[in-house]
C-alpha cells in the first residue's frame, strides 16, 4: 500500500535523496534521545519518532529500489490527495467516537468512568477529541482539498517533488504524537495547543513545508490570477504558522525532557492564548473551509461564484477583523477593559464578512436551486452554509460582556462551537469529500445516493439534537450559577447544576452518536465507491458529472 | 519613556488602528469595484467550472 502511495510522485532524485537523508538523521537523533533521556514520557515519544523515521526510510528504500519515484510533470499529484481523503475519514470516525465516549462519560459517569485506567479519564480524552476533530479530521480535509484546489485552479502540478508526501506523513506523525501524548498525560495546558515543545517544533517543520509546497504551486501557475479559494487557503496556512509559533514560545526544562514553561505569564499569557485560540477558529476552522466552499460549491452547483467582487471584500475584511476578536474570551478578567471591548467590537464587525460570505455561497445556487431536492451533496454544503451563518450570528452575541456573563463556562459555548464544527466544518468537508472521491478514483459517481441521503438526514438531526440540548442546559446552568437566596448566598451548589443537566447530556450523547453514525455510513459508501468498476463500466442515472466522461 | 506610557500606546492602538483599518477597507472596496476588473472577475467567478477532474495538467 505504501508503494502504491508513492508511485505518482515527481522524481527529481535530489528531493528524494534529501528526504531520505532527513529520515536517517531523524532516526539517529530519535535513537539518541530514547537512549539518553531520563524522562519515560519523553522516551515513549522518542520511540514513536524512531519508529516513524525507520518506517519512512524503509519505504523510501523500497521505493527507490523499484523505481517508484517517477517524474510525471504532466499529471496532477493526486496520490497524496487520495491518501488525504482516507486519513480524513479515518480520523473523523476516531475523533468523533472519542467525542461520543466523553459525552457518555458526562451522561453516565458511573458506567463510563474507569478509575483504574487513568488514560481514559475525561481530562485526557477531551483534548484527544477536540484536537482529533479539529486538527486530524479538519486538518487532513484542509490539506487534501487545498492540494486539489491549488493544482486545478493554477493548472500546475504540486511543487516540491516528494515534499507534499512529507507534509502528509509528517502531519500524521504530528497527530499520533499529540494524541498519544494526551493519553499519556503530556500537555502544556493551552487549549487547542496542548502538545509540548518538541511536537510543536515538528509541526513547525511540517507546516513550513506545507506553506512552501502551496506557494511553490502558486508560483508556477499557468492561470495569471490567483483564484479566491487559494487566497483563503494561503491566509489559513500563513496565519496558523504565526499563531502556532507565537503561542508556543516556551523553554523546555531540559533538552531531553517533555515538560516546558511558556515564555508568557499572567494576563499576557491569557491574551496570547486566546489570540491563538480564537484565530484557530477564524483561520483554521473558517478561512480554510471558506477556501473549500469557494471551490466546491460553484463546482458542484455548476454555477459561477455569485459575486467575485464580494468574495474579495469578504476575504480581506474577514482576515483583518478576525485577528482582533480573541479578547472576547477574557471578559471580566485582568485584561484592560478597553481591550475586552475591542474584542467584542471586532466580533460584532465580523457579522458583515461572515454573512457576506454566507450569502455569496448560498446565492451561487441561483438558477440551480432545484439541485437541493435531487442532490444530497449540494444540500449538505448549503446546510453547512446555513450553520455557518447561524453560528457566526450567535458568536458575536456571545462576545458581548452582558451575554457572556451568562454564557461563559456553560454548555451554551459547547453548543455554539458544535453548531460551527458539526454544521459548518463537518458538512462542508463531507460535501467536498463526496465530490472528490469519484474524481480521484476515476468513478462516475458515489456508490449509493441513498446512503448519502441517510448520512445527511441522520447527521442533520443529530446536530439539531446536540445544539438544542446544549442551549437548554447552558442557559439553565448559567441561570442556576447566578441564583441567590434572599439571604444573599448562592442558591445552588455546582454539583446540583451538573445533576440538573442529566437529560440534556443524554440528548447530546444521542445527537453525537447520530453524527458519528453518519460518518460511518459515509466511510462505507466511499469504500464501496472506490471498489466500483471504473468510468467506462456503467452509465448511471445519477452521473451528474458529464465532464468526466468527456475527459478522455 | 513618557512617549511609551501605557496610555500613549493604548491611544495609538485605538485611534491609529481605526484610521489604518478604515483606509485598508476602502482600498479593498475600490479595488473590488474598479471597472477595469469587471471582465477578469467574471472569468474568475467561473474558474472552478472550467477545470477538469482528470489528472492531466493542461498544457
Amino acid at each position: 500500500m505504501t508503494q502504491l502511495t508513492v508511485q505518482h510522485d515527481e522524481g527529481a532524485p535530489f528531493d528524494v535523496m534529501l528526504l531520505y537523508i532527513f529520515t536517517g538523521v531523524g532516526a539517529f537523533a530519535a535513537l539518541l534521545a530514547a537512549a539518553f533521556t531520563k524522562d519515560p514520557l519523553f522516551q515513549f515519544h522518542s520511540f514513536i519518532f524512531l519508529a516513524a523515521f525507520v518506517l519512512a526510510a524503509g519505504v523510501m528504500t523500497a521505493g527507490v529500489a523499484y523505481g517508484k519515484f517517477r517524474s510525471e510533470p504532466t499529471r496532477y499529484a493526486d496520490g497524496v490527495i487520495r491518501a488525504g481523503v482516507i486519513a480524513t475519514m479515518f480520523w473523523a470516525v476516531v475523533a468523533m467516537l472519542v467525542g461520543v465516549v466523553i459525552a457518555a462519560q458526562l451522561s453516565w459517569p458511573n458506567i463510563f468512568y474507569f478509575p483504574e485506567a487513568g488514560w481514559l479519564n475525561f481530562g485526557r480524552l477531551r483534548p484527544l477529541h477536540t484536537s482529533g476533530v479539529i486538527f486530524a479530521f479538519g486538518g487532513n480535509a484542509l490539506i487534501a482539498t487545498s492540494f486539489w484546489v491549488v493544482q486545478r485552479t493554477c493548472r500546475a502540478r504540486l511543487a516540491g517533488g516528494v515534499a507534499p508526501w512529507f507534509v502528509f506523513w509528517g502531519y500524521q506523525l504530528f497527530i499520533v504524537l499529540a494524541a498519544t501524548g494526551y493519553l499519556a498525560g503530556i500537555t502544556q495546558s493551552k487549549e487547542y495547543a496542548e502538545p509540548e515543545w518538541y511536537v510543536d517544533l515538528w509541526l513547525t517543520v511540517v507546516w513550513v513545508a506545507y506553506l512552501l509546497v502551496f506557494l511553490g504551486t502558486i508560483w508556477k501557475r499557468k492561470e495569471p490570477h490567483i483564484y479566491v479559494a487559494n487566497w483563503f487557503y494561503l491566509a489559513f496556512i500563513i496565519t496558523v504558522a504565526i499563531l502556532h509559533l507565537v503561542n508556543n514560545m516556551a523553554l523546555p526544562v531540559a533538552l531531553l525532557h517533555h515538560r516546558s514553561y511558556s515564555l508568557y505569564s499572567g494576563v499576557q499569557d491569557a491574551l496570547v492564548q486566546w489570540w491563538y485560540g480564537h484565530n484557530a477558529v477564524g483561520f483554521f476552522l473558517t478561512a480554510g473551509f471558506l477556501g473549500m466552499m469557494y471551490y466546491f460549491v460553484p463546482k458542484r452547483a455548476e454555477r459561477p461564484v455569485y459575486s467575485y467582487r464580494l468574495s474579495i471584500v469578504h476575504f480581506w475584511s474577514l482576515i483583518f477583523i478576525y485577528i482582533w476578536a480573541g479578547p472576547h474570551h477574557l471578559h471580566y478578567t485582568a485584561l484592560p477593559q478597553w481591550t475586552q471591548t475591542l474584542g467584542a467590537t471586532f466580533s460584532i464587525m465580523l457579522w458583515m464578512p461572515s454573512w457576506g460570505g454566507m450569502i455569496n455561497g448560498l446565492m451561487t445556487l441561483s438558477g440551480a436551486w432545484d439541485k437541493l431536492r435531487t442532490d444530497p451533496v449540494i444540500r449538505m454544503m448549503v446546510v453547512a452554509l446555513a450553520f455557518y451563518g447561524m453560528s457566526t450570528f450567535e458568536g458575536p452575541l456571545m462576545s458581548l460582556r452582558e451575554v457572556n456573563a451568562l454564557s461563559h463556562y456553560t454548555d451554551w459555548t459547547i453548543g455554539h462551537v458544535h453548531s460551527g464544527a458539526l454544521g459548518w466544518v463537518g458538512f462542508i468537508s463531507f460535501g467536498a469529500v463526496y465530490c472528490m472521491v469519484p474524481w480521484l478514483w476515476k468513478k462516475d459517481r458515489v456508490y449509493s445516493n441513498t446512503l448519502i441521503e441517510w448520512h445527511f438526514w441522520i447527521a442533520t438531526t443529530g446536530i439539531l439534537l446536540y445544539i438544542a440540548a446544549m442551549w437548554v442546559s447552558g442557559i439553565m446552568e448559567g441561570l442556576m450559577w447566578r441564583e441567590y437566596t434572599p439571604q444573599g448566598f448562592l442558591a445552588n451548589s455546582f454539583v446540583e447544576t451538573v445533576a440538573a443537566k442529566h437529560v440534556e447530556n443524554i440528548i447530546r450523547t444521542v445527537g453525537g452518536l447520530m453524527y458519528l453514525s453518519g460518518a460511518v455510513i459515509m466511510s462505507y459508501n466511499l469504500w464501496r465507491t472506490v471498489r466500483m468498476p471504473g468510468h467506462e463500466a456503467q452509465p448511471q442515472g445519477l452521473a451528474s458529472l458529464p465532464a468526466l466522461a468527456a475527459a478522455e | 519613556m513618557s512617549g511609551l506610557s501605557y496610555e500613549a500606546v493604548a491611544r495609538f492602538a485605538q485611534q491609529g488602528g481605526t484610521v489604518y483599518f478604515g483606509v485598508l477597507f476602502f482600498i479593498v472596496v475600490i479595488y473590488a469595484l474598479w471597472p477595469r476588473h469587471t471582465e477578469t472577475f467574471k472569468r474568475l467567478a467561473a474558474l472552478p467550472l472550467e477545470d477538469c477532474e482528470d489528472d492531466h495538467v493542461p498544457s
